[in-house]
């Protein structure tokens, strides 16, 4: 019998109204590296999160073992007590202090209270020689690059005596370099006994590195493939990744396809946090009236900075490349600019970026198209009143009535909430970010009607989502986006899940600055 | 900001959100549904002004009282007016007291000392404060220092300015007409009337609370009409006469005690004109809805095409303009601009917005509750030192009264939190 160090069993999770997490099962050999692949939403990270004591035990079903004992972990604290460290792609690091200072955060070299710097120094300087970093470990971290403080991470992780180390997407943020470092490092580590579980959408380094891969899918374990055993291709994880049946979730739709509405050209945005990285490489893209279109691309893939980048530069520094509207150069500078241009744009984050929740629906509803409600700067509000009735009957809001505060609503009337705010600046071109997250079935449909009628009435549409089958059900043309780059562009009739998925995790081969 | 944060990944996972509406802190009183929160205020206020009246034997309610609490903090009040709209954005302002101090110094070197026309030096004088407001505008909204900082800086620097303008000593006396402004009283334009046992009283003063009732009536009842128009859910009309009836209760019975003494206080008319304006200010116009917008999720407002620095400048800039005001009128009632003017004016100030249930974080407030707040704030002081309680025991209630005020604000907050 295999030696497994892990050994996760009819694990089921559920949030109220959703069922996250499906009698997954999980096993881990003890010594191997442990690829973990799905789609976005899958529920990779919430099987993470139970797994170290995130969701605490009690809040899930199912069983845990971890090295021959059943585990009940309260907390993060407990799960590493039992030699478990997760990673998470947004790096925990506290940036104004040094190496050694992070590696041992929590857990200080001291001697009654007081810290001992030479043993604080000398140990991370050990264990910064183990991962590979070459840095004084007085530097400050803000003062590296990612791909090291990604190695600050895992020495951190080395000092807490880790028996299984997760890293949740670790190579999204880094370059070529840095990622082919970061691999050859886990192998070492798993040559020294650490087993490692990796979550990662780049199945070039799955099928590289691991020794064998969990794909998960709706919250379920679909199949764990063995890849000494099986022959296992990227083609082979992208079919085990996608396999559902696109049923009749979609209303029908006939597109009336018009003229081009907007056109981005050479579009190029760079990071703010990490100046020398493009987010979005060279884009090139074109929406028409009465055309939806689906912008594909996994988390990372830089799909939501390409839309902020585009709305009157709400993200990315060194943004270079034209729009044009209706054929015609625009300069778009500022989101007043963008809404003068007949562009909107609904957010992904509709609590932190898309509404003002302590507001009710009629002052949320009338928030951006506020100017079209009031005349020299007085707002008509019983005009506001009648609007926001009447985006409450015909978009289906449920709430008592438009006086109704916005937090209080579920995430598919928000959202209604968000589109009737946009709706009202008369837009062309609206953006719609992940329109369907976190909203149920039966909203889903309704809001999937909605945009067909907005592209019905003239509207150009750009959707851009994590789930494939939403694209392939509701777009008519799909754009791929990977790294930052358009990858690829299928009209309905050719795009398939699986050609998306390879047009997404295809790498770029050029090397990154 | 970027579709890359495992947060996302999780919300995208676990998605719905419990659907039912709960209502925390209504209370229903017969067919009154009360929201306590928004109106707790005004209770307090009533229970506050009626505990005072019964331990001051219902001397807080003598003409010449009510008078006097008008006039000695007319300047707090206006204050707090600019200080609420800076609050619902989510800022806060320390500086109103230094500004207080140098406006009123500059007033009083150009009407004293330089002998400039008084419109003239008020003029002038407003302007510097609206240029004050500006400097702290800029760093706040351009340049993107914490406003906590920006005012706490010019709390320091107008305070210095005052003692160089004045020279370390106070420069007056005043021009009669500022000083009238200030501490005076609408002249009995028409004569008094009898009022039976309660004696004489202005006929200017009731017949202007007539033209007020009268003005409440018809703006209350046409926006009713409008909204009936519009298909809207209005009050029923018991209610509506009900409300209508102890409004103009209220504006009789303060005027009429007001007429019984020496008729309308000029700041009283003032800041009636001050708390009209900017209550439509804050809710019929699009700048007080961006206020309230920036202040409730200052990235939507952002991504919704407010003009978020342009609208926080204009706020410091307002604010500058009112502690001008202030800052003339406190100047004004003591008849000399002194260096230590002002002192302490910016925590009374900010004291009555939260008291009149602005948050703390921003986006919610109203002008009418920042003057509610002032008043309660007003009664304690005048009620407590009526009944003679010495200094100490009045601070001491004012400070637990600003706390409980905040803790039932965020109470009904978390009640509401743990609904959604």
């Amino acid at each position: 019998m295999t030696d497994h160090i892990l050994r996760m069993t009819g694990i089921t999770k559920t949030f109220p109204g959703v069922k996250a997490l499906q009698d997954v099962n999980l096993s881990v050999r003890r010594g191997e590296i442990h690829a973990i692949c799905g789609e976005n939403g899958a529920g990779k990270s919430t099987l993470m999160k139970v797994l170290s004591g995130v969701y605490p035990h009690g809040t899930y079903e199912g069983d845990i073992h971890f090295d021959g004992e059943r585990c009940a972990f309260g907390g993060i604290r407990d799960s590493e007590h039992a030699g478990i460290v997760i990673i998470h792609q947004e790096l925990a690091l506290s940036p104004q202090l040094s190496i050694a200072e992070n590696v041992f955060l929590g857990n200080e070299r001291a001697k009654r209270g007081v810290i001992d710097w030479n043993r604080t120094n000398y140990e991370a300087g050990l264990l910064m020689k183990r991962v590979g970093l070459r840095e004084n470990p007085t530097t400050v971290v803000s003062d590296i690059g990612v791909g090291k403080q990604q190695l600050v991470e895992i020495a951190k992780a080395l000092s807490k005596e880790v028996k299984l180390l997760i890293l949740d997407e670790p190579t999204a943020a880094l370059n070529d370099d840095d990622s082919a470092h970061l691999l050859d490092l886990l192998r070492g580590l798993r040559d020294e006994g650490i087993t490692c579980v990796i979550i990662s959408h780049k199945l070039n380094e799955v099928t590289a590195i691991a020794d064998s891969v969990t794909i998960i899918r709706d919250g379920r374990t679909i199949e764990t493939l063995d890849m000494a055993a099986d022959e296992v291709t990227e083609d082979r994880i992208i079919s085990g990744m996608v396999g559902r049946a696109l049923d009749n979730r979609f209303p029908p739709h006939e597109p009336k396809i018009g003229e081009e509405a907007l056109r981005i050209e050479d579009w190029t945005v760079h990071s703010p946090s990490q100046p020398g990285r493009k987010v979005v490489d060279g884009a090139s893209l074109t929406l028409r009236r009465g055309e939806i279109v689906g912008l594909a691309g996994l988390m990372g893939a830089g799909r939501t900075e390409l839309a902020m980048s585009v709305f009157g530069r709400t993200y990315g520094i060194n943004i270079s490349g034209k729009i044009f509207k209706n054929g015609r150069p625009v300069e778009i500078r500022t989101v007043q600019d963008a809404i003068r241009h007949g562009l909107a744009y609904a957010t992904e984050d509709r609590k932190r970026y898309g509404l003002n929740l302590i507001e009710d629906i009629k002052r949320n509803v009338s928030a951006a198209g506020l100017s079209g409600l009031s005349r020299r700067g007085w707002v008509n509000e019983h005009e506001e009143y009648a609007v926001a009735e009447r985006f409450h009957k015909s978009m289906n809001i449920k709430a008592p009535s438009v006086s109704s505060v916005v937090g209080k609503l579920s995430g598919g009337n928000q959202q209604k909430v968000v589109l009737s705010k946009w709706i009202l600046t008369e837009p062309d071109v609206l953006i719609l970010d992940e329109p369907t997250r976190g909203i149920d079935v039966g909203a889903k449909y309704e809001i999937y009607t909605i945009i067909n009628r907005l592209a019905d009435e003239g509207k150009a549409v750009l959707v851009i989502s994590s789930e494939l089958p939403e694209l392939l059900g509701l777009c008519d043309r799909v754009y791929a986006l990977s790294e930052g780059r358009i990858t690829g562009e299928l009209p309905r009739g050719e795009a398939t899940q699986e050609r998306l998925m390879q047009l997404m995790t295809q790498a770029t081969t050029t090397g990154q600055e | 900001m970027s579709s890359t944060t495992p947060a996302a990944v999780a919300a995208g996972a676990t998605g719905g959100e419990p659907e039912e509406p709960k209502r925390p802190g209504r209370v229903s009183l017969g067919g009154l549904s009360l929201n306590l929160r928004s109106s707790g205020i005004y209770i307090a206020f009533a229970l506050i002004v009626a505990l005072f009246s019964v331990l001051t034997d219902g001397a807080l309610l003598t003409p010449q009282n009510i008078s006097n609490i008008i006039v000695q903090n007319s300047y707090i009040l206006i204050l707090a007016i600019g200080m609420i709209l800076v609050i619902i954005a989510g800022h806060i302002d320390l500086s109103v007291g230094s500004v207080v101090a140098v406006t009123g110094a500059i007033s009083a070197v150009l009407m004293v000392n330089m002998g400039v026309p008084w419109p003239l030096a008020l003029l002038i004088t407003v302007a510097a404060g609206a240029l004050i407001g500006a400097w702290q505008g800029y760093w706040v909204a351009y340049f993107g220092i914490p406003a906590f900082i920006v005012t706490l800086a010019g709390m320091l620097l107008f305070r210095a300015l005052t003692l160089t303008v004045l020279g370390n000593q106070g420069i007056g006396p005043f021009p009669d007409q500022v000083r009238t402004l200030a501490n005076g009283f609408t002249s009995g334009y028409l004569g008094n009337v009898g009022l039976g046992p309660l004696g004489g009283a202005d006929l200017f003063s009731l017949l202007v609370a007539l033209v007020a009732i009268a003005g409440m009536v018809v703006s209350q009842w046409r926006t009713r009409t409008a909204r009936a128009g519009y298909g809207q859910a209005v009050e029923p009309f018991a209610v509506f006469v009900v409300k209508m009836a102890a409004g103009a209760a209220l504006i009789l019975f303060l005027v009429v005690q007001l007429a019984r003494f020496k008729n309308l206080p000029w700041v009283l008319v003032l800041l009636a004109v001050l708390v009209l304006g900017y209550s439509l200010l804050a809710n019929k116009t699009v700048f007080g809805r961006q206020i309230y917008a920036i202040g409730g999720n200052l990235q939507a407002a952002v991504m919704s095409g407010v003009k978020v620095k342009k609208v926080v400048f204009w706020i410091f800039v307002n604010m500058g303009v009112l502690a001008a005001i202030a800052g003339v009128i406190f100047a004004g009632r003591l008849n000399q601009a002194g260096p230590t003017a002002g002192n302490m004016f910016e925590l009374d100030a900010i004291a009555a917005a939260f008291i009149g249930g602005a948050a703390v974080q921003g986006g919610v407030g109203k002008v009418v509750g920042a003057i509610t707040g002032g008043l309660i704030m007003a009664v304690i002081n005048n009620g407590m030192s009526l009944i003679g309680s010495p200094s100490e025991r009045v601070m001491l209630v004012k400070g637990l009264v600003l706390l409980a005020a905040v803790a039932f604000d965020v109470w009904t907050k978390r009640r509401a939190g743990a609904a959604a």
